[in-house]
């Protein structure tokens, strides 16, 4: 307990930044779920992959030294870009692959979760096997090992408050993952393709029935979650600046749970869930000690899921526009 | 490979072993544990065709064990008289392959040079791949044993999958030796034909612990550990002599799965130590003492032989883990100071593979040379080679080749290491040895 009281404060700063990473990759989860009612397991891998391409892009644009704080804001925003991207479109490759042909031929929502267990196994292996070897050469071993990117960051303690550090790292991560989901939150109640999305997870039948494409906004929700945990792969890779092909494994598990907590299908539950997660698991282990971490994070999850089924804002993607 | 003609006309490819089903699975499915799909007939037509391909897949089983047991005797392994089959078994190509690839090319080298001297009985030498997982391990060496007809193995590496394969070896009555397995308790279980050629935890674990409060003079010390079979009591064994030396402790515990340490970074920082011992392996150690740097811990960070590779320089970053401390039961010496033993050996290795000598290739090429003695004298049965064991007494090339009746070494010494940049430079024996 004193443990706890001595380290309320760095837990705090600590917990944030750690759930604004699993904030964001909820919103892929949440978003997909809110549109198909289904749980893509495969987008730990999509996470993955937007590391991976963080390592490249910082490879490729010839940084091998820390940059200073304001040019790493700027280079954030490119490799944020880049694994967006990266992200973003093998999301939708997956869609196209692995859940649009079962749906076209009727299959059955189980049918579609096994083929996304499927192909998480298919994408971890791809990458250990073929990917990591090939394109992120490492000596010995290869594509089990982790990968470091080169050094790009030097995080500095921007201000104190008393004993608690805000390191420029952590602010970043937090300020970031704050902003890409205003935005997104933005984009899904203001324009015309959120308001698609919107209407499909209300009422898929009838949503067609007034002439929106179901499969452009489905293709466009997985963009979207895939950009989203793209975004968080690149804040990811300049906290810990290192990867490897089962990366988003423990990440994912951590993330759907916090759209679970925050009340799966609601977008602004996503970010609820991924802060409380992360603040839940630095006072879980400042009290009982890190081993506990996971125990007491799902301890609290059961509970709050006792008395609330449907998570802390309750379900459904469009009751979130408030 | 082994082809089996089946009484259908279908060939069936690599038949794992004797007295193994392959098809029997067949006969689950199709009793109705798996509901045949609607519409797929009717109800009591099913049951009963059910029932004969049930009857089928049981006669078709018995069938595929016969012909592999008839076949099997001349399908690999090491029957002749003229050869004899060692294995070595550990994580060739998973997260810690970087300290087990070293050891597997000092045995792969000494048995190549006994090979070389003509000898009346030639060692092939295979590789078993676990990935240091007890669960791949174990199939593993079932099939050594029963395929391979290995009649010693050099491994498994790691103590997690020793625990699980030690068994197999013990029913199968062939002797092991582990280059690296440290866990104490290994050589608490009565197991007989279990060997090790290196010092276990508790040696290691006071040996660190004392070079913590005597070669470096910490009074505050913060154990880390990654909750593993092996981390955990190395930590254990650091702490309690530490504190018996007069230091005071806290201890704290990472999830080696996570990436994310902060908890336990806040608690080193409130706790402000003099030195952090962390029991795991490199992978989290790198990346623990990047975090710990990057809070502002300056304390001395020190390790065991699980992070004695140049991966922890390379998962903190740039010269971030300079001036942490290794410690290990493994003599690593590529300029060959210690002996002249260790400096022939040291540059037959750096000839052969062309970097030099790293963790525990000095033991594997022991725990061969330890076989190979045992070869020698004539030995070509895997109880023999066991029995030749325990009074077996050679010079090797880290320490005298003795074991006691448990199995662990007659002696070892624990030495220190200082990393610098990708270097792990040897600093002395950590009995002695200082460090500002």
């Amino acid at each position: 307990m004193q443990n706890f009281l001595d380290q309320f404060w760095p837990s705090t700063v600590d917990g944030l930044s750690l759930g604004a990473i699993y904030a964001l990759v909820a919103l892929g989860y949440t978003m997909v779920y809110g549109v198909l009612r289904l749980i893509n397991f495969a987008h730990s891998e999509i996470f993955m992959i937007g590391t991976f391409a963080v390592v490249g892009a910082v490879e490729a644009l010839g940084i091998n030294s820390p940059v200073g704080t304001l040019a790493l804001i700027g280079l954030i925003v490119v490799l944020a870009v880049v694994a967006a991207v990266a992200a973003g479109g093998s999301a939708v490759l997956l869609e196209l692959v692995a859940y649009r042909p079962l749906r076209r031929s009727g299959g059955s929502r189980l049918a579609a979760l096994i083929s996304a267990i499927g192909a998480s196994l298919f994408l971890q292996q791809l990458f250990a096997i073929v990917v990591i070897p090939r394109f992120f050469d490492r000596p010995l071993a290869g594509g089990h090992l982790p990968v470091q990117s080169n050094d790009f960051t030097d995080p500095v303690n921007l201000f104190s408050i008393g004993s608690v550090d805000f390191r420029s790292d952590k602010v970043i991560i937090f300020v970031g993952a704050l902003l890409m989901m205003v935005a997104l939150d933005q984009f899904v109640s203001r324009t015309r393709l959120g308001r698609g999305i919107r209407a499909t997870a209300q009422d898929p039948e009838t949503a067609v029935l007034m002439g929106v494409n179901i499969d452009r906004i489905v293709m466009a929700t997985f963009a979207l979650g895939g950009a989203m945990a793209g975004v968080a792969a690149a804040l990811y890779m300049m906290r810990f600046e290192e990867t490897v092909y089962t990366v988003g494994f423990l990440l994912g598990i951590k993330a759907f749970t916090a759209a679970v907590l925050g009340g799966i299908g609601n977008l602004r539950g996503a970010l609820i869930g991924g802060m409380a997660l992360g603040l839940l698991e630095m006072y879980g282990s400042s009290i009982f000690g890190a081993e506990w971490r996971d125990v007491v994070a799902f301890s609290v999850l059961v509970l709050v899921l006792m008395f609330r089924p449907t998570g802390i804002l309750g379900e459904s993607l469009q009751r979130a526009r408030a | 490979m082994c082809r089996v003609l089946l009484p259908l006309g279908r060939e069936v490819y690599d038949i794992p072993g004797p007295g193994v089903t392959v098809f029997s699975g067949r006969a689950f499915t199709g009793l109705g544990l798996v509901p045949d799909p609607p519409g797929s007939g009717w109800k009591g037509d099913t049951l009963r065709r059910n029932i004969m391909r049930a009857t089928g897949a049981v006669a078709l089983s018995a069938v595929l064990a016969v012909s592999a047991s008839a076949c099997g005797g001349d399908s690999g392994g090491s029957g002749d008289k003229n050869s004899v089959t060692i294995g070595f078994m550990g994580d060739l190509t998973g997260e810690s392959a970087g300290i087990v690839i070293p050891p597997k090319q000092g045995a792969a080298l000494a048995i190549e040079e006994y090979n070389a001297t003509n000898p009346k009985v030639k060692i092939k030498f295979k590789t078993y791949d676990s990935q240091g997982k007890g669960e791949q391990a174990v199939p593993l060496a079932k099939t050594a044993l029963t395929k391979d007809k290995i009649v010693g193995l050099i491994g498994p590496a790691f103590s997690g999958e020793s625990q699980q394969v030690d068994p197999v070896l013990e029913e199968g009555k062939v002797p092991s030796i582990s280059p690296s397995a440290t866990n104490a308790a290994l050589s608490k279980n009565g197991w007989k034909f279990f060997h090790r050629i290196v010092g276990n935890d508790d040696v290691q674990g006071s040996g660190i612990g004392t070079f913590i409060t005597n070669g470096l003079g910490a009074k505050k010390v913060f154990v880390v550990h990654d909750n593993s079979e092996y981390g955990k009591p190395l930590g254990t064994t650091v702490e309690s002599t530490v504190k018996a030396a007069g230091a005071t402790t806290q201890v704290g515990v990472i999830d080696p799965n996570a990436s994310d340490y902060s908890a336990t970074v806040n608690q080193v920082k409130a706790f402000a130590p003099d030195a952090v011992f962390f029991g795991g392996y490199y992978a989290q150690a790198g990346k623990l003492v990047k975090q710990l740097r990057q809070a502002g811990v300056k304390s001395r960070f020190l390790s065991g032989d699980g992070s004695l590779d140049p991966g922890l320089a390379k998962g903190a970053g740039g010269t971030v883990a300079d001036g942490s401390v290794i410690g290990c039961p493994c003599l690593i010496d590529p300029t060959g100071k210690a002996s002249p033993a260790s400096k022939k050996f040291s540059e037959a290795y750096k000839a052969k593979y062309k970097t030099d000598t790293a963790i525990y290739s000095a033991e594997g090429y022991d725990a061969a040379s330890a076989f190979i003695a045992a070869i020698k004298a004539g030995n070509t049965k895997a109880e023999d080679i066991n029995k030749f064991l325990s009074t077996v007494d050679v010079p090797g090339v880290s320490k005298q080749i003795k074991f006691t009746p448990t199995g662990d070494p007659a002696s070892s010494a624990i030495y220190v290491y200082e990393i610098k940049g990708a270097t792990l430079p040897l600093v002395g024996d950590a009995k002695t040895a200082k460090l500002k």
